[in-house]
Order: structure tokens, then sequence, then C-alpha cells
């Protein structure tokens, strides 16, 4: 699968708490960045204490992709704080002679998405943006297409902006199998169905559990969460 | 197909006391813990049970206070700074013989201190959650299968002993995510609660909830009856896990998160032919002295490893009557070691006893 459609330049990441879109947005950026487009990725996310984008910013950097991390992340200050280089973004998303540029937005779970709105205005006066919904099917309050559904109207309520996509990433952590990912599709059709928007594809972590074919519905992803033992 | 489904620890425990039957939450937000309540404000409306953001910890304890004397089981979390402003409630629920189930996902002290993940509580936990002569049961999970198991332990026990039941969690625990089975345990048998004040309809003699005593006999005689509970609690209720202690000349003793580092370092040690295992206390009150004092017999030298200074020291050379060596290793402030840190450790006292 490759990402490299995007009529938007502003691809915002949204989902439920811990559907894994920080997961999905490190692995954008990265496939983004292989396929030679420019890449900056943005932590908005004013939820999370201790697993988020920051995390990857090490690894973002060696590959030439640019980070907007907020100065608080990962510190024991809990003020959701965001930096004004953000504002930056949206002047360069309307220079024209920069085509081959995308800015993901990494948003927090949720209401986490009330960030996301503080940027309403100038995303829409920017042109709008790709706004990509991470569902997981093993996360238990959004288990059925209709509460995935539920909680992503209710992101779209706190941003004021609409999921345009969706992006299947049903994981069990570890015990993340092919026949669990693959049990998924169905629920992800359904959801996609039920929003009326386009399911891209189902995206997994590459480990030895998992093996499905190359198909261009599949997403293959390396793990970007921060492993502590 | 696997019935797992995919949450964070903090989600879990809050699932795990609704499937427990917990249908009332009062408590008050604080990172790393916040979930809790969250995932509980979402759910348990749904179940008819109530969800409460209290005005304060201090008020959050007290309504706890008052559903558990009606026999409801009732819940509530905080972290650390948190835990501390409950105590009075604590020892006041303690003193009324009450169940109820408290959750510290433990956070970097002393005072404000920071959010990142910490073990410093254990003397708190353990020793002295509030003021007076009691105790409290304390459950230690490592992993958010257990943060969900031990909820459920957690309010069968309260009940069971007619006393509250902590759940001593950390930050880390709170916010990691791993597969969980919630028909992972099964529950046990609940004695009838016969005290509870939910009003006697002319049918029985009415209960009184209280822990305040005129005479001082009386107060003497309800914490006697109440330390008789305890000493059952220390014969019945000791869980602990031992890991790789069969041949082992060092024994790590490491609860919680720590627990899952120090897996890790045994490993490790292992591989470079050093004979270590692990004791990992899963009831940090009661303690499993007796395990301890076991290993005591075989063992050269124990490693404590935690998140604080060294709080858990004391109650292993008090378990093994100080027979044998017991060194420390920690990080404090929120800072999580590493397995090769604990390796490095484990070889200076190797080289000692080699």
């Amino acid at each position: 699968m490759d990402f490299c459609n995007f009529r938007k330049k502003i691809i915002a990441v949204v989902g439920h708490y811990g559907s894994g879109k920080t997961n999905f947005a490190v692995n954008l950026a990265l496939s983004l960045k292989a396929n030679g487009k420019r890449v900056t990725l943005i932590d908005l996310d004013t939820v999370n204490p201790y697993f988020r984008a920051a995390d990857a910013k090490e690894k973002l950097s060696a590959e030439g992709i640019g980070t907007i991390i907020p100065e608080f992340a990962n510190t024991n200050v809990d003020l959701p704080s965001l930096p004004p280089e953000i504002n930056r973004v949206f002047d360069t998303v309307k220079d024209l002679s920069r085509p081959d540029e995308f800015f993901i937005f990494d948003v927090g779970g949720s209401d986490g998405a009330v960030a996301l709105g503080m940027y309403n205005k100038q995303i829409l006066a920017a042109g709008g943006c790709e706004m990509i919904g991470v569902i997981n099917m093993y996360r238990p309050l959004t288990d059925t297409p209709e509460s995935a559904v539920a909680d992503l109207r209710e992101i779209e309520d706190y941003s004021r902006l609409k999921v345009t996509s969706l992006v299947n990433n049903s994981s069990i952590g570890v015990e993340t199998t092919s026949e669990t990912v693959l049990a998924s599709v169905k629920y992800a059709e359904t959801t996609a169905e039920l929003m009326g928007v386009p399911l891209l594809s189902t995206s997994y972590i590459e480990s030895p559990r998992v093996s499905l074919s190359d198909e261009d519905r599949f997403f293959k992803m390396k793990n970007a969460t921060k492993q502590i033992f | 197909m696997s019935n797992k489904v995919l949450m964070k620890g903090n989600e879990a425990l809050a699932e795990a006391a609704i499937k427990s039957g917990c249908i009332h939450f009062f408590g008050y937000p604080i990172t790393p813990q916040t979930e809790v309540a969250e995932y509980l404000a979402k759910r348990l409306p749904k179940v008819g049970g109530l969800c409460l953001q209290a005005e304060s910890e201090i008020a959050a304890i007290n309504m706890v206070m008052g559903a558990a004397a009606t026999g409801t089981r009732v819940m509530t979390s905080s972290s650390s700074p948190g835990i501390s402003l409950k105590s009075e409630g604590i020892s006041y629920i303690a003193g009324c013989d009450l169940p109820c189930v408290i959750v510290n996902v433990q956070r970097g002290g002393p005072g404000l201190g920071g959010i990142q993940p910490s073990q410093a509580d254990y003397n708190q936990a353990t020793k002295a959650n509030a003021h007076g002569d009691m105790h409290v049961i304390v459950l230690a999970p490592s992993s958010v299968q257990e943060m969900a198991t031990l909820a459920g332990e957690a309010f069968d026990l309260a009940d069971i002993y007619r006393m509250p039941a902590m759940i001593l969690a950390d930050g880390a625990l709170g916010q990691m995510m791993e597969p969980v089975d919630f028909d992972a345990r099964e529950s046990r048998e609940i004695p009838e609660k016969t005290w509870v004040t939910n009003g006697h309809g002319g049918k029985r003699k009415k209960n009184i909830v209280n822990s305040l005593f005129m005479d001082p006999a009386a107060l003497e005689a309800s914490v006697v009856e109440r330390f008789k509970r305890y000493d059952e609690i220390k014969e019945k209720e000791v869980k602990y896990e031992e890991y790789m202690t069969e041949d082992a000349d060092i024994v790590l003793v490491a609860y919680g998160i720590t627990s899952r580092i120090c897996k890790s370092a045994v490993a490790a040690a292992r591989a470079a032919g050093i004979k270590v295992g692990l004791l990992r206390p899963i009831t940090l009150w009661p303690y499993p002295s007796g395990a301890l004092a076991k290993l005591a017999d075989t063992v050269k030298h124990f490693l404590v490893v935690e998140l604080n200074m060294g709080q858990m020291v004391d109650d292993v050379k008090l378990s093994i009557e100080c027979r044998r060596p017991v060194s420390f290793f920690g990080r404090t402030g929120g800072m999580l070691p590493t397995p090769d840190d604990v390796v490095e450790e484990i070889k200076k006292i190797a080289g000692g006893i080699a």
C-alpha cells in the first residue's frame, strides 16, 4: 500500500484512544518519505502522558522526517501546550512551489481531537485536510461498526472537521495473528460503509505471527511504540 | 480466534471492576490514572451505575464510605498525591469494617512530584495508609491482564474480610496496552452482607456503621477482633510468583512493572552463567515472608529492585531474619531501570559470592 495519492497536504490521523494512531502516523510518514515526499510529523497529542509520537523523534529525524513536538512531551509538566511552529505549517501548505510536501498531524484520542479543532479555521483556509480515522475492532469501546462510527462522529464534532477515509488497524498487541487481522476486515468495511468514506487499507505491525499477502489492501508497519523492557 | 481485547491497564482495571459488580465510582482526575474514571464515566451509566467526579479526593473517599455502608461494590482511584488526601477516609472505612477497592496508579514523589511511573508509595500502602491500628490488603499487578484479574480479586477479598483492598499499580502499567481476557478469573464465594445499612424495613435490628467508640475497652476489643481477621488473611491470602528460583544463588525481589524488567534481567544473567531467580510478591500486604524465609535456606544473596529508594528492603530482611545479605538497586522520580542495569548489579553481587 502506498499513500501518495492524497490530494491534501495536511493529513490528520484521528481515532479512539489506543486505536494505534501514533504507530500508523509514524509509519505513514516513513512510507511517504520512502516514496520521495517531504514529510513533517506533528505530535498534536495533548492527552497521553507516556506513549506518543515524540518517542519516535530520533528515528524520524534520522530518516529525514521533520517533527514538531510539544515542548513538555514526556516531561513531568502535565500541561497541554502546543508549540507555535504549528502555525507555520499552514503558510507552507499554501506555498505552491512545494507540491510534494505532507504534514501529518498525530491527534490525541477521542476528545483529544479538541486540539485539532483549535486549528480548524487555518486548516479550512489552507484547503482542508485528509482526515484518516483509525479503527481497531479489538478495543472494547469501538468493537462494533456502530460504536466505532459513534466515536468518529464525536471526533468530528470536537474537531469540526469531517473524516474522509478510514484505516483498519485492528490489533491485539503481541497476540495479533493473520487470523485476527483478517477477521477484522468485515468490521472495517462495514464501518467505512456506515461512515460513507473509503477504507484505505488494513494495517498491521510486522511480526512472525502475521503473514499476509502483499496485496495492496494491507499496510505492513514497524512497531514505533516505546518498549520499556 | 482469540476472545481477548486490547486495553490500557487503567481501562482493563475499570472494566474488570464493572464485571465484578462495581456500580459506583467516586474519584477526582489525576495523571496517570485518569483513564480509569474516563472509562467508567462512559460505561457505568450503561450498566445502571454511577460514576461521579467529586469536588476533591477527600470528598470522593467519603462517598465511597457511604456507598460501601449500603453493601454496594464501590471503587475509587487516584495517583500518589491523591491517595495521601484520601488517607483519613481510608482509616474511617477500615474502622467501620467496610469493603471497598482503592486504586493507586503511582507517580513520582514526594510532593506534587511528577507524572512518570514510580513505586515510591510502597511504605504508605503497606504500612501507613492512614492513622490507627489498621491494614489494607495490597495487591500489586504486573501486567494489563493482572490489572483486570487482581481488580476482581480485590473486590472479593474486600467483601470476604470486610476491609479496604488496594490495587498498587504504577503509571507504566496504567498506560501500557496489552491483550486481556476477562474470563481468566473465577469469582469467589462472598458471605452474605448482614451488616448493611440499606433500611431494616421493620424486619431486622437496625445496623450501625461507625468508627467512633465511647468506651476505650470496646474500641480495644474491636481492634483486637480486626487483627484476628488480619492473621487469617496472612495465613490464607498470600500470593507470589517464583521464577527460576529452584537452583538460584541470587534471588531478585521485585513487584509490579519492575518484576518484568527483572524477568528480562534473570534471562540475560542466566545466559551469562549466573544462577539468578526472581520472587515476585503479588500481595504486598500480606507479605510473602514465608516464601522468602524458605528461599534463604539455599539462596546466597537477595537483590531488591524497585522504583524507589529501597522501601521494600526491610521487609525482605525481616522475612529472612537477616540470614543473608540483602542489596538494593532502583531508580526513582519517574525513571525506569533497564534489564541491563539490573544485570550489572547482579554481576557485582556474583563477583562477591563466586
